[in-house]
């Protein structure tokens, strides 16, 4: 059931280590889906399949603005269940098996869902051990802050390592049935996905820039250009 | 200073949000107190810088330096908690509309244009993360270099034209480039191809409706909620109906 063909401990670890880069440390946003599903992509051997899976979770997450304080979708480690999931199948291929490729953006938004609640959940968890530390951090003390940091970055790790097990657990074995089962064809499926990525990507674009004076002309101008130059290219 | 800068907010919480965080980056300047770690000014300061704070991450480093060099100024606890509480709001929303909103999508979009124009893996992950974290070091490095210089005339820094209006002219590109970007990452991601053929022109007839769409639906459903629900559909309908 489990994908047992990777390595499971290195493929955890990644999740880790990129939900930590989510808002931990260092923010350095290697848990973009474009970076984080290409290294994922890269474990399982299908490294281009891997940026394909990653593009269409980053016109995803495009949309996604991670204000302080608000719960927002976790793109890192769900970027690396994505990542796996999607290019099952590829054998080396430049593009992901379409069916694998649905299921893999599938589960990484179901991730990503879920890890948003998990970093609320770890807020709170680090506000419970503040709270009991008040007292010691009022009178100054270097221990306490410290201990305090590497607890929360300890448990984000955790987070981010439990998050990718759970999203494989899930969605790894509906892969496996989806590939099996899948009937339209893959020009078809590609074509659908790609809609919708591209899709809520315009979407993003339009409601995250409008509030500066003359990009939404500058994006559709852009637009018409990237068009004729895609047709003429084609 | 700067190291610990990358993990400010790694005890971000709901009850002092990045005080803690505060605290662990002015640390190491407030050893140089009267007294050193033992003295009682030390323990003072680093109380004081402990508590309730919230700014942007990146810009945070803003506020790092200039209270670290104001707590080594010996500056009025009043004072110094005033400053302090008027330094949340300014580096909170600045952070947000410069990196958040305008950055992070700028250099995505760049990286899927890359993709676009045919880049391989190594080409446009990497091409992401060098432009990205220039950016973003730049920002935390000027951030802690010109809090220390300001100290509380931090207003200066904060006043800068390219602080001011460089969430502007980033969304300006960023805008141009996402137009640029999307059709040629759209058609290398159904297989490149003859741009002429059902499914390419599918693509493009469909996702400005797709778009308007979700813009006519902002504030009721998230485009990655819908494309969820979409994308169901299409497991059942090719597995199950088909």
């Amino acid at each position: 059931m489990l994908p047992l063909t990777l390595d499971l401990l290195p493929v955890l670890l990644l999740g880790a280590i990129l939900g930590l880069d989510v808002v931990s440390f260092p923010q350095a946003m290697i848990s973009r889906p474009i970076v984080a599903a290409t290294l994922a992509g890269a474990f399982a051997g299908q490294t281009a399949a891997g940026l394909v899976v990653g593009v269409a979770l980053e016109c995803l997450a495009l949309e996604t603005l991670p204000f302080g304080a608000s719960r927002y979708p976790e793109w890192g480690s769900a970027s690396v269940v994505g990542g796996l999931v999607g290019t099952r199948g590829a054998d080396g291929a430049l593009l992901p098996e379409p069916a694998a490729w649905v299921i893999g953006v599938m589960a990484a938004i179901a991730t990503a869902w879920l890890g948003g609640w998990t970093m609320v959940w770890h807020r709170r968890l680090i506000a419970r051990w503040a709270r009991v530390r008040l007292d010691a951090m009022a009178g100054g003390s270097m221990r306490t802050v410290m201990s305090l940091q590497v607890y929360g970055l300890t448990a984000d790790l955790l987070r981010g390592a439990a998050l990718t097990l759970l999203g494989l657990l899930l969605a790894w074995p509906a892969s496996g049935w989806a590939v099996e089962s899948w009937r339209l064809g893959a020009t078809e499926t590609r074509g659908a996905l790609v809609i919708g990525a591209a899709g809520v990507a315009a979407s993003a674009v339009w409601k995250v820039l409008h509030g500066y004076s003359v990009t939404r002309r500058l994006f559709v101008a852009g637009l018409a250009v990237g068009t004729v130059l895609v047709g003429l290219r084609g | 200073m700067l190291l610990r800068c990358l993990a400010i907010q790694g005890a971000w919480n709901y009850e002092i949000l990045n005080g803690n965080g505060i605290g662990f980056c002015v640390e190491p300047a407030l050893r140089h107190l009267p007294g050193g770690v033992d003295g009682d000014a030390y323990r003072a300061a680093l109380a004081r810088q402990c508590a309730y704070f919230n700014a942007h991450p990146y810009l945070a480093s803003l506020a790092v330096g200039a209270l670290a060099r104001a707590e080594l100024d010996q500056t009025p606890p009043e004072k110094l908690v005033r400053f302090r509480t008027a330094l949340c709001g300014p580096l909170g929303s600045l952070g947000d509309r410069l990196v958040w909103a305008a950055w992070l999508p700028a250099c995505s979009l760049v990286a899927l244009l890359l993709f676009g124009l045919g880049a391989g893996p190594a080409m446009v992950a990497l091409g992401f993360l060098v432009l990205y974290n220039a950016g973003h070091l730049a920002l935390r490095a000027w951030g802690l270099g010109a809090g220390w210089l300001h100290g509380l005339r931090l207003a200066a820094a904060l006043g800068a034209n390219w602080l001011q209006r460089g969430p502007q002219y980033i969304a300006r590109g960023a805008a141009l480039v996402a137009g640029v970007a999307l059709p040629f990452a759209a058609h290398r991601a159904i297989g490149g191809g003859a741009s002429l053929e059902p499914v390419s022109l599918a693509v493009m007839a469909c996702t400005p409706v797709l778009g308007v769409l979700l813009v006519r639906l902002h504030g009721k459903v998230e485009g990655w909620q819908l494309l969820f629900g979409l994308l169901a559909l299409l497991v059942l309908y090719s597995t199950v109906l088909h």
